[in-house]
């Protein structure tokens, strides 16, 4: 059995220093692959390296703890030949009160800051135990034969959406968005949302799609997002929302993938797997 | 290419405290009515008592023990005390009625606490209730008192004593009115005071900062112990000067750049080579008084909202100098990072109430002689972008330090 393997996301050097040494020498076969200090950065050592845990600290420059968290889910490659399972996640906190609750209610591993010793040797040994399980093969047959997904995938997909859920929440409610207004040069284009197909994150900008054109906006889905109702706008991948009504079918492929088809529009839209659920027949 | 989406540089205010009385939408009669229900118990028991008091007296000065006596002393009160009430409430009816007719906003002046709402119903229900009293007691008692001015001695006696005494009873009773109502706007003041106080504290003790910070203690106690020493005197310094802030009424500058150079410290060792720091301190301005963090609560702005949240990180640059204005010479205190800027997410996440707080400081403490103003640097003109804080404060035209600033 391989050296189990994990990445540490923390910004705080000393804190990524520390929880480095702590667990050398409360798991010294665990080989840590990376520490590294922002979300972005997390997000591509983990898919490059895969490794079998994840240490995320929930506030980061860039991205946080819980949007790495989301990007991984839906960019990690489908496991099988030399991909391995999706990590096991453990979030970090100094004060976050919506997202202590929510950990706790979705049985996610976490660390409060600072560190208390016992606390993380009880982490570790909960993470030995299910890396342990992981590995049985009779598990894994088991999990393979039950279902075609992979199950803790599936398990963390869960508890994201949950995790996501909450933090959206704890977002104060806003005013709802009538029209969106894209400047361009000494024109400003208003352009209603109801009439918006979708909207997508590119870069700095967000593209907002009609059947007839499109616009460039300088703002974020984040900040987008609470914005619009949720019922009317679906959020279908970390980059895209798609107005639900104009979605005339949702494709899903042989490898679990779910492709949406648009009315007004020609291109396809993917659908992240954290988002999948959404589209199932009644 | 821009946005016309509003990205808020400064978050949305927090929503106001509201006041012990919500005044909108409430008529002079709501406040009326409130305000004698309020107060009845205490009305009926001054009404007796003073009832119960002529009575006495004037059967003292009659030398002998009537009983009707009483009955024309309760007789009066009563119907005195019912018709003041009933006009007081008419009054607000009124003055309702004719200010929606003009299309005034709704005034509830004097009816909540003081004499406007009240003398006017005052004077003519005594002046009503006194014959309706005696009529009453007349029937009762089956006595002739006659007419009131050309009656007997008695009558006149006891005409002279209710008009003292009515007047006296109104007087007692809207005073301990106006008492309790002042008492309980002194209750909202204190109550608005001390939730400020609070919300000023937990602007400034902020726990991600507080656990973080001990977090990185606990690390450098078993790493480097003469270094966590050095830091835990900085958090020290930190905490005494945000829980003495409110108790000083100004303290010197160099004291606030110590303040600020004990944060900032704390949140080098924090954020390790993100953050690089600037202070620049003037000799000949260290004496001058300012009040005490107001340039904190903007350091830590650009610290939370500026460059946390930017992955390479960057600098904060803090810096006080003399300007002469139209207005004679001001202090002007600089706070510039190179972080996100004005269109991040991140901004959101502020409570405004550190902005907001200052300027309300500032407005007790100057007028409008001070000013606070937070810009995003155009990234066209210095290509390190970021945000500027710059507060004025008046000088004190004898400042000895003018000199070389």
């Amino acid at each position: 059995m391989p050296a189990p393997t994990c990445l540490i996301a923390e910004d705080e050097p000393l804190l990524a220093a520390a929880l480095r040494q702590e667990l050398a020498a409360l798991w010294p076969e665990l080989h840590v692959l990376a520490t590294v200090g922002d979300g972005e950065s997390a997000l591509a050592q983990a898919l490059a390296q895969q490794p079998d845990i994840c240490f995320f600290d929930i506030r980061m420059p860039g991205l946080g703890g819980l949007e790495a968290a989301q990007a991984l889910a839906e960019d990690w490659p489908d496991e099988g030949g030399v991909n391995k399972p999706f990590p096991l996640l453990v979030f970090a906190t100094a004060y976050d009160q919506y997202a202590l609750a929510a950990f706790k209610a979705q049985a996610v591993d976490y660390l409060v800051k600072p560190l208390d010793r016992e606390r993380l040797a009880a982490c570790t040994l909960r993470l030995q135990a299910r890396l342990l399980e992981r590995q049985r093969p009779a598990a894994a047959a088991f999990a393979a034969f039950a279902s075609a997904d992979d199950a803790p995938l599936q398990q963390t997909l869960t508890q994201l959406r949950a995790l996501l859920g909450a933090a959206a929440v704890s977002v104060t409610a806003q005013p709802r968005l009538e029209v969106v207004q894209a400047q361009i040069g000494n024109l400003v284009h208003l352009v209603p949302v109801a009439e918006v197909v979708y909207f997508e994150a590119a870069d700095k900008y967000v593209r907002v799609v009609t059947t007839a054109r499109e616009h460039l906006i300088r703002a974020s889905l984040r900040e987008l997002l609470p914005r619009l109702d949720p019922q009317v706008f679906w959020q279908v991948h970390r980059g895209t929302v798609v107005q639900a009504r104009l979605i005339t079918t949702a494709r899903r492929e042989e490898s679990g993938k779910v492709t949406l088809s648009l009315a007004g529009r020609s291109e396809k839209l993917t659908v992240s797997r954290l988002y999948a659920h959404l589209f199932k027949g009644m | 290419m821009k946005t016309a989406l509003p990205a808020p540089a400064t978050p949305p205010p927090a929503p106001p405290v509201s006041p012990a009385v919500p005044a909108a939408a409430r008529t002079a009669l709501a406040v009326c009515w409130e305000r004698m229900r309020e107060h009845g118990l205490r009305t009926i028991i001054v009404m007796v008592a003073l009832c119960l008091g002529i009575g006495l007296m004037l059967n003292a000065l009659g030398g002998r023990f009537r009983p009707t006596q009483f009955v024309y002393s309760f007789c009066i009160g009563v119907s005195c005390t019912l018709l003041v009430q009933a006009l007081r409430l008419l009054q607000a009816f009124i003055n309702d009625w004719w200010r929606a007719r003009r299309g005034l906003p709704v005034d509830t002046a004097g009816f909540e606490s003081g004499w406007r709402g009240v003398w006017p119903a005052t004077l003519l229900g005594v002046a009503m209730g006194l014959p309706l009293g005696l009529a009453l007691a007349d029937a009762l008692t089956g006595n002739r008192t006659g007419s009131l001015f050309g009656g007997s001695s008695s009558a006149r006696l006891t005409l002279a004593m209710t008009v003292l005494g009515t007047a006296f009873s109104v007087f007692a009773i809207s005073s301990l009115e106006r008492l309790a109502t002042a008492r309980a706007e002194a209750e909202a003041a204190r109550r608005q005071a001390a939730e400020n106080q609070l919300r000023l504290l937990q602007s400034q003790l902020e726990p991600h900062m507080l656990f973080n910070t001990l977090a990185n203690l606990r690390v450098l106690i078993a790493m480097d112990p003469a270094q966590a020493q050095a830091m835990l005197d900085r958090l020290i310094g930190f905490l005494r000067a945000t829980l003495n802030a409110s108790r000083t009424p100004k303290h010197a500058l160099a004291t606030e750049f110590e303040r600020i150079g004990d944060y900032l410290a704390l949140m080098a060792i924090r954020m390790g080579p993100r953050l690089a720091v600037e202070l620049d301190l003037p000799p000949a301005l260290r004496d001058v008084l300012v009040p005490p963090l107001v340039l904190q609560p903007l350091v830590e702005n650009g610290i939370q909202h500026g460059l946390e949240p930017k992955v390479a990180g960057g600098r904060i640059c803090v810096s006080a100098r003399r300007a002469t204005t139209a207005q004679g010479p001001m202090l002007l205190l600089e706070v510039r990072d190179t972080g996100v800027g004005p269109d991040s997410a991140n901004a959101q996440h502020g409570t405004g109430f550190g902005l907001a707080g200052i300027r309300e400081r500032l407005a007790t403490l100057y007028g409008n002689q001070a000013g606070l103003e937070l810009v995003a640097v155009d990234p066209a003109t210095d290509a390190e972008g970021g945000m500027l804080a710059t507060l004025r404060l008046p000088l004190p035209p004898t400042t000895p330090s003018s000199a070389d600033a």
